[in-house]
């Protein structure tokens, strides 16, 4: 009997930090495939095989270790490497343009149809 | 008289995405980063290549001018074209000059140093280029100039050229 409750325990021990390392893994993997390999040509901090994209996955897990959430991890690259290691920039001074260009030309193209259609 | 304005907004609006994207074939498409200077880098601990010991940076900066960090490994060719250049700043009374070995083995990288000269003070290890990151680093070779309260004043990323030393020896007689 004794023996069961050991053998229970030590299963749910083992369970447990294999569905954390899983947790753990499939943060990893989200949080890579948002960062850009700044050394390579159009690939993915989770795509690339690199020395630079090997460390960078290697901290991620690093941090989430420590408790790090995901925007803490982006943060903290971002003042390392600036906007350009995150595919989804912030909209600020220099970005503004890039977020608003699409809307813009989305608004205009939608008047110039508008206004067509109620001409015919 | 609509229509009129209307053709020229047309205009207006191509003439800018052209002179816009125009502009962008003549940019330099590699990424060139902010090089943040003059701005603080972390402080950091490592263990040192020769005695395995581990060292907080700050330790290793004295009242000599300025401090070079170089991230080299035994395994990037670069480095070994950069290296007597670091062999002619080691003699330079205002420098010191720190390694931070990169993704290395220490048997190869003691062998490194022994084969074409130790140009460093101290150096490092970075056996997983957690810290190389935490400085903003992409990959070896690279070079920091950091004055003695660790803030950044230049930044060589690659192999060090002739000029890039000029330019060094320059900042050190300042």
């Amino acid at each position: 009997m004794k023996l069961k409750k050991y053998l229970i325990i030590i299963l749910i021990f083992f369970f447990q930090s294999n569905l954390l390392a899983n947790n753990n893994s499939l943060l990893i993997d989200k949080i890579s495939k948002n960062l850009r390999c700044l050394i390579c040509q159009g690939q993915s901090v989770y795509d690339s095989q690199s020395d630079f994209a090997n460390s960078v996955k290697f901290l991620i897990n690093k941090k989430i270790e420590e408790g790090n959430s995901e925007d803490e991890i982006y943060d903290y690259l971002i003042n390392k490497y600036g906007q350009w290691i995150v595919y989804d920039p912030e909209i600020n001074k220099k970005t503004v343009f890039l977020w608003l260009f699409p809307v813009i030309l989305f608004v205009f193209g939608g008047l110039l149809i508008i206004r067509k259609v109620f001409i015919n | 008289m609509k229509k009129k304005i209307y053709y020229f907004v047309l205009l207006l609006i191509t003439v800018f995405v052209f002179l816009l994207l125009y502009k962008a074939i003549f940019q330099n498409n590699s990424y060139v980063p902010s090089s943040k200077i003059n701005k603080k880098i972390n402080e950091f601990s490592a263990r040192s290549l020769f005695l395995d010991n581990e060292i907080n940076i700050k330790d290793l900066i004295s009242q000599k001018k300025i401090t070079i960090i170089n991230i080299w490994a035994s395994w990037c060719a670069p480095c070994r074209n950069e290296h007597e250049y670091l062999m002619k700043l080691k003699e330079h009374p205002n420098i010191i000059l720190i390694g931070l070995n990169y993704k290395d083995k220490p048997s190869k990288a003691k062998l490194f140093v022994k084969d074409f000269g130790n140009p460093f003070s101290t150096i490092l290890k970075d056996p997983k280029g957690i810290i190389s990151i935490d400085i903003g680093a992409y990959g070896v070779p690279e070079t920091y100039i950091l004055d003695n309260d660790l803030n950044l004043k230049k930044k060589f990323i690659g192999e060090l050229t002739f000029k890039n030393f000029e330019e060094i020896i320059e900042i050190a007689n300042r």
